[in-house]
């Protein structure tokens, strides 16, 4: 495997070079693997498992998350169909009912990436899961920020960007399995060196990392997806394949 | 929880002096976890501070491992730690008694340490002693066949201020470190075969390999059809192929003696008895594949073993079968099932959080510190040690086509002969428990809960990777047995033991827990089933490891194989109203608030 080479992602051609994920590839591509721990710029992680496609024929298929996986000459990918996003939805559903999330109240309603991608998924009916509800303290220790890990979604996102991007390591996992939980390198985020303009600040895909003294400062209709479902950006990029979007409703 | 530090802390010299004894080497971070834990009882957050400081990484590094295994601790425990195994077998053999015996003589509950931070009682999950349960951890040593008035005494003696050892081991200070685990726990061998646990010539294999060229030793493996013993039964030769052909300039050798898997304690048995075949086995992989390195993984449960492995270990030193071209290093586990499975075994290994590593790449290609990296079962190397001493035609004839070899079977639960038994692959389940003496079994755990609940209508069937298949572990239960309440436990297992990394694993556990005590309060209907069966698959499909991968097989294979179980607690729904609604509890917040009581739901309300 040295060149370039072809695949196909729901019967569609994807062009990918060796060492590309299947995200990648499909990225470049302009077609959307929904994610949540993924980001670009950032070490992939593989923990949402949002991304998860079907690789190989159709009854020996085999699972995959698309974000950690090589692309590999000839593979036949499964993404967009009801099944994955059916198993995507109990993902996302998850989430919610692993946090508290009340997104009326909460400042990154409409920036929200999980908030997002129920509403892609079109998680519209009740859900048949028990709620969690966490009770974790805030901290609002710090002058510049706040943390509420109720909505966390352990994504891992700041932790990385902290780790690889700021060089500090403010952030990190404490705890297994169920309590495992996102905490901060001392004592509270105010004993730490943290700053805004950290990289970390920027990536939460949820309200958890606030920014104190702003808030709800777009309107309703401006927020950014009011513009267009999570990935749209991404689908734009295969200008000439209209057909396969319009396919969506 | 007690109140906080009683405990004196010395200077900080001493954490200084235990992380440079580990060459202040952050790969060894469980190690001086291990060591602070040994001195202290506890792992503070200065602590913590101080081991980043000399090791070099951050301080939430330090706490993200340090809360990551059970048998470490951030508040402070007792001088004397008890941990019960409350493993669903330890249930039925009697825990409760055994429970209050100790709660009524220490004064604490279970969770709890004396104020005087004398003891702490706590429960962890199989500690590979089933056929002697109910068992206990006490401190570094464990306990077997525990009654009420056994733990009262126990107790008593600990109390005088005996060690752990002393009071369970009569004469320890003068036994060998071998005769001191034999006095400690029973082997229980009830069927030794000929290839493991039947005679063995000392390094008769290491000797033969010696002569053969490295490639001509994985041809040997690979052709007596060697498939692993850890549960995934991944062919033996190959994994080595991989890893021999992989290029670097260091590849390792680990022996995963983990075994975590409820219900499975043969290579318990291998390490006392064969720890020497062991390691013959792994200095044959490692000539093999090209290691210089080895590292015998050893479950923090089995720490009893740690002694007489490691006097195992200066034996072979001695007589140069370990040395200057590849030696073994100990590496202690600390309470976590999931540091099975190997990607988080090597995490491990290296220090971190026992969490499970994207794959690929693979361990054989970029394993420990990024080396190519075999590892290996206990039996498994153990068996190679035999292939080589006897020929790859020799192990190949024995069982059957495609599942070749003898294998272990530990066997516990609801039988008169509870142990290991060492038979050639093939055998029918029937013939299985019929010498261990559990005829009346009404159902199974073949493989632990990571493996199949079978009926009595599956006694005809085999022991083979392609039919049963089993890491060793097969758990026998009467009739007399409630199957909810063992899924019940399993799943709790699950919970209790997922690394938290993936969603569907961490969550959907939980939720799948939750959905079986529903059915256990009868509260669950005909819907209910269809959940349990969507979101196992969800499970299943989306899982990073094969932990997630498994545990919803407990409720799956119950459902399957104990169909009526589940439909008789089924009930439809009155009214659509949800039978785990409760309406007291549900206002209960309100009438706090309010300081009323409700008008229309509160049925005392006329008094
Ligand atoms: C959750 C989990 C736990 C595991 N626990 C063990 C274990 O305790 N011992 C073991 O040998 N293999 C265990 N395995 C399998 C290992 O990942 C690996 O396949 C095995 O050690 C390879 O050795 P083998 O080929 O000799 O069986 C576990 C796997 C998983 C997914
Ligand atoms: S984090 Fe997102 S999903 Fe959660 S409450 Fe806020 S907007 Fe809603
Ligand atoms: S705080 Fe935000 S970025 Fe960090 S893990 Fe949680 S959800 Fe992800
Ligand atoms: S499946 Fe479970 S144990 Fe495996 S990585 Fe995911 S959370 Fe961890
Ligand atoms: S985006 Fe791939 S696992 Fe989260």
């Amino acid at each position: 495997m040295n060149g370039p080479f072809q695949f196909r992602i729901d019967g569609v051609e994807v062009a990918a070079t060796p060492g590309q994920t299947i995200m990648e590839a499909a990225d470049a591509a302009g077609i959307y693997i929904p994610r949540l721990c993924d980001v670009e710029g950032l070490r992939h992680q593989g923990g949402c498992r949002v991304c998860t496609v079907k690789v190989g024929g159709k009854a020996a298929g085999r699972s995959v998350s698309a974000c950690t996986q090589p692309a590999e000459p000839g593979l036949e990918v499964e993404n967009d169909t009801e099944a994955r996003n059916r198993v995507r939805r109990d993902l996302v559903e998850m989430l919610f009912h692993e946090g508290n999330h009340l997104c009326p109240i909460c400042e990154k309603s409409g920036n929200c990436e999980l908030q997002a991608m129920a509403c892609r998924l079109d998680m519209t009916a009740a859900t048949r899961f028990p709620y969690l509800e966490p009770c974790r303290d805030l901290d609002a220790s710090h002058p510049d920020i706040a943390l509420d890990t109720n909505r966390c979604i352990s994504c891992g996102r700041c932790i990385r960007a902290s780790q690889d991007v700021d060089a500090k390591g403010v952030f990190g996992y404490v705890g297994r399995g169920i309590h495992r939980r996102v905490a901060v390198n001392g004592a509270d985020l105010a004993h730490t060196d943290a700053a805004l303009a950290d990289h970390a600040m920027s990536v939460c895909p949820v309200g958890c990392i606030i920014r104190k003294g702003e808030g709800f400062a777009t309107p309703i209709g401006a927020r950014h997806f009011d513009h267009g479902l999570i990935g749209h950006e991404i689908e734009g990029r295969a200008g000439e394949d209209l057909a396969r979007k319009d396919g969506r409703k | 929880m007690t109140t906080e530090t009683k405990v004196a802390y010395p200077p900080d010299a001493e954490i200084m002096a235990i992380s440079a004894s580990f060459g202040n080497d952050h790969h060894r971070m469980l190690d001086i976890l291990l060591a602070v834990q040994e001195a202290r009882r506890c792992i503070s957050p200065s602590t913590m501070d101080t081991i980043a400081a000399a090791v070099g990484v951050t301080r939430i590094a330090v706490e993200g491992v340090a809360s990551f295994y059970s048998f470490l601790s951030l508040a402070p425990k007792g001088r004397v730690t008890i941990r019960l195994c409350d493993d669903i077998v330890d249930r039925f053999s009697g825990l409760d008694a055994v429970v209050a015996a100790f709660e009524a003589e220490l004064g604490i509950k279970m969770g709890e340490t004396s104020a005087d931070h004398g003891f702490s009682l706590d429960f962890t999950p199989c500690i590979g002693l089933c056929d002697q349960a109910p068992a206990a951890m006490i401190n570094d040593v464990v306990a077997t066949r525990l009654t009420a008035e056994r733990a009262t005494a126990i107790a008593r003696a600990l109390k005088r201020g005996l060690s752990a050892a002393e009071a369970l081991v009569a004469d320890h200070d003068v036994l060998s470190p071998y005769q001191r685990v034999r006095a400690l726990v029973e082997n229980n061998i009830r069927r030794p075969g000929e290839v493991l646990l039947g005679p063995v010539p000392e390094d008769a294999g290491l000797h033969a390999a010696a002569a053969m060229a490295p490639s001509a030793i994985i041809d040997a493996v690979e052709a007596s059809g060697l498939r692993g013993c850890g549960g995934a039964g991944f062919t033996t030769g190959r994994k080595w192929r991989f890893a021999a052909n992989a290029p670097s300039d260091r590849r390792f050798v680990i022996c995963n003696a983990d075994e975590g898997e409820p219900g499975t304690f043969k290579d318990r048995v291998v390490l006392t008895e064969r720890a020497d075949l062991v390691f013959e086995g792994m200095t044959i992989a490692a000539r093999a594949v090209g290691a210089r390195e080895g590292i015998l993984y050893l479950r923090g449960e089995y720490v009893y073993l740690h002694e007489h492995l490691q006097a195992g270990l200066a034996a072979r030193r001695a007589r140069g079968g370990l040395g200057a071209d590849f030696d073994i290093r100990i590496q202690m586990g600390a309470g976590a099932y999931i540091c099975g499975e190997e990607g988080a075994l090597i995490s491990s290994c290296e220090g971190l959080p026992g969490e499970p590593k994207t794959r690929p790449p693979f361990p054989v290609t970029r394993g420990y510190l990024g080396h190519p990296t075999v590892v290996n079962n206990v039996e498994t190397f153990a068996h190679v040690a035999r292939i080589l001493d006897r020929g790859a035609a020799w192990f190949n004839a024995i069982g059957t086509d495609k599942s070749h070899g003898t294998k272990l079977f530990s066997v516990s639960g609801d039988c008169t002969r509870p142990g290991v038994y060492e038979l050639p692959y093939g055998l029918t389940l029937r013939e299985l428990l019929s010498l261990a003496g559990a005829e009346d079994a009404a159902a199974v755990q073949v493989g632990g809960p990571s493996g199949t609940m079978v009926g009595r209508d599956s006694l005809d069937r085999r022991l083979t990777f392609d039919d049963l298949a089993t890491g060793g572990a097969v758990i026998v239960f009467s009739a007399r047995r409630n199957i909810l309440e063992i899924v019940d436990y399993y799943m709790s297992f699950f919970v209790h033991e997922s690394c938290g990394y993936c969603t569907p694993c961490r969550v959907g556990n939980v939720f799948l827990k939750k959905a079986i005590e529903k059915f256990r309060k009868g509260q669950a209907n005909d819907d209910d089933i269809a959940y349990l069966k969507d979101l196992s698959a969800t499970i299943i499909e989306t899982s990073r490891c094969g932990l997630g991968m498994t545990s919803p097989k407990p409720v799956l294979s119950s459902l399957k194989n104990f169909p009526l179980v589940y439909s008789a607690l089924t009930k439809p729904s009155k009214d659509g109203i949800k039978a785990t609604f409760d309406i007291q509890s549900a206002i209960s917040g309100a009438r706090d608030i309010a300081k009323r009581r409700s008008y229309i739901f509160d049925k005392d309300f006329s008094k």
